[in-house]
């Protein structure tokens, strides 16, 4: 019954989704705000992936996006290719240089796999800016096409803001599936106890590395579609403040649960927008959400404590 | 131009060897990477400036007034956000510090404006040649004061019963608290030097290079750790020893591989370092934290 029910709440609400840009349809700076959601909802879910479910500390998610926006921005402009050619390779750019962020985490945790990562997100930006014959420097990549298919051409906001969705969709189907699978438990079990999992016969290595891996997948994607719809990216959209606010959504959503990355992405994304009149007000307030909930509520607004919970519910009600 | 390129990486390194003593020495006793040690060291340039803009001190008050000051913060840094959430997780209390961070940065932006700002002309460095290498008035102050600030932790870390009962909680939370010393007692005066010591930094630096703004503080913090852990957590040797090496690792790439890449450089060193030698050249204790 239980479960029904819950299936007809979530069938609701992705109709309800779908409906909102008839409402808010007017406005484009509203339905602006909305594809903005639905792009961090894929970026804080990957981020999830690696911080929530494997509990390794990734502060340089930011540049997993930024790698996978060049990447397909470069092939568009300069080799001519089409958008949907250049997903697979910015997806394999962002996965690759996310095995190679991840690397440090087979030998260092916590605080100090946080640092690292945030290191090389820094590389990142300095390579952006210095490589000035591939990215073009500070001066950043004007005139990203948009996206077509069998001649229509994804450069309203209406098309893009469905396009988004499925993305966002398929992001969420898979990590869904994959939070359930044994990779998924493998991740839990590994972000409990690193020592008890490996002594359980999960080869965490490979299992870290394969979050990262996943997780770059989705953030070059998001990069991807992320470049095509602004059509202007340089180095200052990937910055470490982006990574913070990545990590930000899934904290403050709730850490190792895909609902709390989604409210993560979206209170994050929309209160900035509603709180413009407190000017730079609002970033300390964040600093500010970041430690209150650290201090208060540290498992998150929908943490996976809410899903053990559940877990034991069903089984107990049967 | 080595010789030259040399002694900017000993001063810029003697500096480093600051901020990462201040962090090593929270990260000790509270086993947490402070990520607001940066901003305290911003935090600290921003009070020398003050200082010397509206009080006219000199560079030896502006120095120890914003010293004093950012130790007080320091307190009050403790105070919010650490002392909430003593003995939960330190990624907690890390996430907790980035949260301070942001709204410090923020804070002075507000108050201070995002521009570069530089110090009054009395501030300003001379040079002197000294054959082929050129030595200015600010780098013998840098290497003055950062000496007399590191020979000074080290007596009082070693010699005086706050620095024992810190380095027995250093070594053990627990032990310590039964030999009667207050771990909260030692916690705050780990706080307030590292923030006199990230504010002596901030000053130096700032007026090594006549320019303060809000942003010099990310950098600064990740060099203090990147410096900390080069040399080995939780040892001053090994933190002298890393800022050292930093400074004239980074100074000698700027010079000789390209002035771009320079932070570049510090960050790769720490990812080399991390993965070769997790506990760092001088560390002893594993880093294997979580």
């Amino acid at each position: 019954m239980s479960i029904l029910k819950s299936r007809w709440i979530r069938w609701l609400g992705i109709c309800l989704w779908l409906l909102l840009p008839l409402v808010v349809g007017r406005s484009p700076y509203a339905l602006h705000v909305l594809i903005m959601v639905t792009l961090y909802l894929v970026l804080a879910q990957g981020l999830n992936l690696v911080l929530g479910l494997a509990g390794q500390l990734q502060l340089g998610h930011a540049a997993l996006f930024g790698i996978g926006a060049y990447a397909a921005a470069l092939l568009m402009i300069d080799l001519h290719w089409s958008f949907w050619a250049v997903l697979l390779p910015a997806a394999a750019a962002a996965a690759a240089f996310a095995l190679l962020v991840g690397l440090p985490s087979l030998r260092v945790a916590g605080d100090y796999l946080g640092i690292v990562t945030l290191g090389f997100g820094e590389i990142t930006r300095l390579v952006l800016i210095n490589w000035m014959d591939l990215t073009r420097g500070p001066m950043g990549l004007p005139g990203i096409p948009s996206p077509e298919l069998f001649g229509l051409s994804f450069n309203g906001k209406h098309l893009f803001f469905y396009l988004i969705t499925l993305v966002a969709a398929v992001s969420w189907f898979v990590m869904d599936r994959l939070t359930v699978s044994k990779f998924g438990l493998e991740l839990l079990a590994l972000r409990a106890d690193e020592r008890v999992a490996e002594a359980l016969g999960i080869r965490t290595g490979r299992a870290k590395l394969g979050a990262f891996a996943l997780s770059g997948v989705f953030a070059g994607l998001a990069g991807a579609f992320y470049a095509v719809y602004i059509s202007f990216i340089s180095p200052d959209t990937f910055l470490f403040n982006d990574s913070v606010v990545m990590l930000a959504m899934v904290v403050i959503g709730g850490m190792g649960s895909l609902v709390g990355s989604a409210i993560g992405a979206a209170i994050l994304t929309v209160a900035p927008e509603l709180l413009r009149f407190l000017g730079d007000w609002r970033l300390v307030l964040y600093g500010a959400l970041l430690t209150f909930m650290m201090i208060y509520r540290p498992s998150g607004l929908w943490g996976i404590e809410r899903r053990q919970r559940n877990t034991l519910k069903l089984t107990a009600g049967g | 131009m080595f010789w030259q390129q040399l002694i900017n990486g000993l001063t810029i390194g003697l500096v480093y060897a600051l901020t990462a003593l201040g962090f090593t020495l929270v990260y000790s006793v509270l086993r947490i990477v402070n990520f607001a040690h940066g901003s305290m060291y911003m935090v600290g340039a921003f009070f020398g400036l003050t200082l010397a803009k509206l009080l006219h001190a000199n560079l030896f008050f502006a120095l120890i007034g914003s010293m004093l000051l950012t130790s007080l913060l320091g307190l009050m840094v403790d105070q919010l956000a650490f002392a909430p959430i003593r003995g939960a997780s330190p990624y907690a209390a890390f996430l907790s510090s980035l949260g301070v961070s942001i709204a410090l940065t923020i804070i002075v932006q507000m108050i201070w404006g995002t521009a570069v700002q530089s110090f009054p002309p009395s501030f300003h460095n001379q040079s002197y040649a000294l054959g082929s290498v050129s030595v200015s008035s600010m780098q013998v102050v840098i290497l003055i004061v950062a000496v007399i600030l590191l020979a000074g932790l080290y007596m009082w870390v070693q010699h005086t019963p706050v620095g024992l009962a810190m380095r027995a909680v250093a070594h053990s939370l627990e032990v310590s608290r039964l030999m009667g010393v207050n771990p909260n007692t030692i916690i705050r005066w780990a706080m307030a030097v590292s923030g006199a010591l990230a504010a002596a930094a901030g000053v130096l630096v700032s007026v090594y290079y006549d320019a303060v703004m809000p942003s010099i503080g990310y950098v600064a913090g990740l060099k203090a750790f990147t410096a900390a852990v080069v040399g080995g957590i939780g040892s001053i040797p090994g933190s002298v020893l890393g800022g050292v090496l930093l400074g004239v690792v980074e100074s000698l790439a700027a010079s000789y591989i390209s002035s771009g890449y320079k932070d570049a450089i510090a960050f790769t060193l720490l990812v080399v370092v991390l993965l070769a030698r997790p506990n760092g050249l001088l560390g002893r204790s594993a880093t294997q934290k979580m």
